[in-house]
């Protein structure tokens, strides 16, 4: 076995995919042992979330029967009915400022990562040893450190209560540039010196040749970065306090305090809440792993 | 790199500044770098580099928000942190331990089981891609979807974690209002929400041994474990000082899970130092004791990264 691998390996010495033969040792059969401990691990992963979509769809009374009961007597959209028409708690206006505040920090975070990360990956300047140094020094402080000064700052600037504050402040995050700088260092330079010789200037050659050859990273960022503002919770619950100015996940801290065993309508939330994102999930799973994969390796 | 030899098509001065030493391109206004590097630059000032020195300063005043001015009080606000006979004192350090035992119980859990299920989903089986995809999702809900699900999983009376282990003829347990099991329900829902990130960075790792290490081991005669503790551990040597550093910082960052299920309690026992720290400086808006917290809890998170990194190396050699 190992040797038709090394043939296939010498045959295409710069085949892309050396994965198949690096994971060859685990070619050991899968016994029943194996595929229980599988089936187990997938019910402890998959029961939770099914219990709580289950349960936004019970009777209150239903889901406070002793002793409880797995099947639920009829589903009802009693939860979804209450929250969607409860001033004191907008569910829709909070998935509206969720949505607005992850899609506008991702952007900007796109914008100005992608600027900054092209300038240091590939120019020449003073100072860029320095400016790199303290983009990277900040991965090391602690977040919780910035909580009161920039309590304070977004009281200054007028942004506490607002969407700003969960847009703005967290694209000075170190990651993004550390991210695609790392990528853009990667790209063969052949690309970008015959178009300069054509004739093209910096900003052409970085929106119509190095973005558009980067797309799978810059999906990467984007969907992490939408992720990580779309599920912010220690910052939002303090910046934020009209009902009508939460997102979802101060929200559902609201909800959790008000209506503490109304779990039904709890449920309900947590799936107004959770439901976008696990849809998302779906489609770009490959993009967000591989990000999270690559980000620790060179972490 | 001699891209200078690219056909002369263009001005002479373009030319000569076409490529830089170092084989970086220099076909730029000398400005060009800094414009791009601006916007960036500018929220870095103002929300990062600015606050960590804005935080020291405040934590040097007496900034309490009710205040009509700040008065300077000195090092009074650390003082006071370390002095058993202010009011900070005892829910300071009650703070600090309860993180301390949050991030000692936590982060062997959640060190060695993602290794072992990395372990399993590197072997060759169908639908591995779903399994990996699976046990990562819970982290994409978010701590505060997350939150609230254990707090209803966990109740004593109408929880279904209470249910199950009913079926197989144990008691009910107080998940949330007694101790140890307060710990054991934030240790548990943590490792269920976050476990998926560790494995996923360790099977980038696994997919970076050679597949030769294991032939070479197998031939000397190395069984499962012999692989395992001789190929394996060492390949993924770097992998591991990554997953240690990172999970024992966000063991420490922990907030959410103590304030959506157990709100801090039994008596205080699970209130962690970021809780203590957002209460005082947050909700109370005494920023000045609050900011002297951070920096302390911060300069404990350094001092242990330190250590961290001089024991691993030394295990390295």
């Amino acid at each position: 076995m190992s040797t038709t691998e090394a043939e296939a390996r010498a045959v295409q010495p710069d085949s892309a995919e050396p994965a198949p033969s690096k994971r060859s040792y685990a070619r050991e059969r899968n016994g029943p042992v194996f595929w229980i401990g599988m089936i187990i691990l997938a019910l402890i992963f998959i029961t939770p979330i099914l219990w709580m979509y289950v349960t936004a769809f019970r009777s209150q009374s239903d889901s406070r029967r002793i002793p409880l009961t797995l099947i639920p007597d009829g589903l009802t959209l009693r939860a979804f009915r209450f929250i969607f028409s409860d001033t004191q708690n907008p569910v829709l206006m909070w998935a509206l400022n969720s949505l607005i505040a992850a899609t506008a920090h991702a952007v900007l975070v796109l914008i100005v990562a992608s600027m900054a990360a092209y300038a240091l990956a590939r120019m020449q300047f003073k100072g860029r040893g320095l400016i790199f140094g303290l983009i990277i020094s900040t991965l090391f402080v602690p977040s919780f450190i910035f909580l009161m000064p920039n309590y304070l700052l977004m009281d200054r600037l007028g942004w506490l209560d607002t969407l700003l504050a969960l847009i703005v402040p967290g694209a000075a995050g170190a990651f993004g540039v550390f991210f695609l700088r790392q990528f853009f260092v990667g790209i063969p330079r052949e690309l970008e010196e015959s178009a300069l010789i054509d004739g093209a200037n910096t900003w052409d050659i970085l929106t119509k040749i190095v973005l558009p050859i980067s797309k799978s990273s810059l999906v990467t960022l984007a969907v992490l970065s939408f992720l990580s503002n779309w599920n912010d919770f220690i910052w939002p619950i303090f910046v934020l306090f009209s009902p009508e100015r939460l997102t979802l996940p101060a929200g559902l801290s609201t909800l959790n305090g008000a209506f503490t065993t109304d779990y039904p309508l709890i449920m309900a939330g947590a799936t107004i809440a959770s439901v976008p994102v696990l849809i998302l999930y779906i489609f770009v799973q490959r993009y967000i792993i591989e990000g999270v994969a690559t980000s620790g390796l060179k972490g | 790199m001699s891209t200078a030899i690219a056909t002369p098509k263009r001005g002479a001065e373009e030319q000569a500044t076409l490529v830089g030493g170092g084989g970086k391109l220099k076909h730029h206004h000398p400005l060009t770098p800094y414009a791009l590097c601006a916007p960036y630059l500018l929220l870095l000032l103002t929300f990062v580099l600015g606050p960590a020195i804005f935080g020291i300063w405040i934590s040097l005043h007496n900034w309490d928000f009710m205040l009509p001015n700040k008065p300077f009080i000195g090092l009074q606000n650390y003082k006071d942190l370390f002095d058993s006979t202010s009011v900070i004192f005892s829910p300071f350090w009650r703070g600090m331990r309860a993180t301390a035992i949050f991030t000692v119980a936590s982060v062997p859990f959640l060190v060695i089981i993602p290794l072992a299920i990395a372990v399993l989903l590197n072997r060759k089986f169908r639908a591995r891609a779903f399994f990996r995809a699976m046990i990562f999702a819970p982290f994409v809900l978010g701590i505060a979807v997350v939150g609230v699900l254990f707090n209803y999983l966990l109740d004593a009376q109408f929880g279904l974690i209470n249910y199950l282990i009913g079926v197989i003829g144990v008691d009910p347990i107080g998940w949330i209002q007694t101790l140890p099991w307060a710990w054991i329900s934030l240790v548990g829902m943590t490792v269920w929400w976050t476990l998926g990130f560790n494995t996923v960075i360790y099977l980038a790792g696994l997919g970076n041994i050679p597949a030769e290490q294991y032939e070479a081991a197998e031939l000397d005669g190395a069984g499962a474990w012999g692989k395992f503790a001789y190929v394996t551990v060492p390949g993924l040597r770097t992998v591991l000082v990554f997953i240690v550093t990172t999970t024992i910082l966000a063991s420490a960052n922990m907030f959410g899970q103590s304030y959506l299920v157990t709100k801090g309690g039994p008596s205080d026992s699970t209130r962690t130092a970021i809780m203590v720290m957002t209460e005082e400086g947050l909700r109370q808006f005494k920023m000045g004791t609050a900011s002297a917290m951070s920096y302390i809890l911060a300069i404990c998170l350094g001092l242990i990264s330190i250590i961290n990194f001089a024991l691993m190396r030394e295990r390295n050699k």
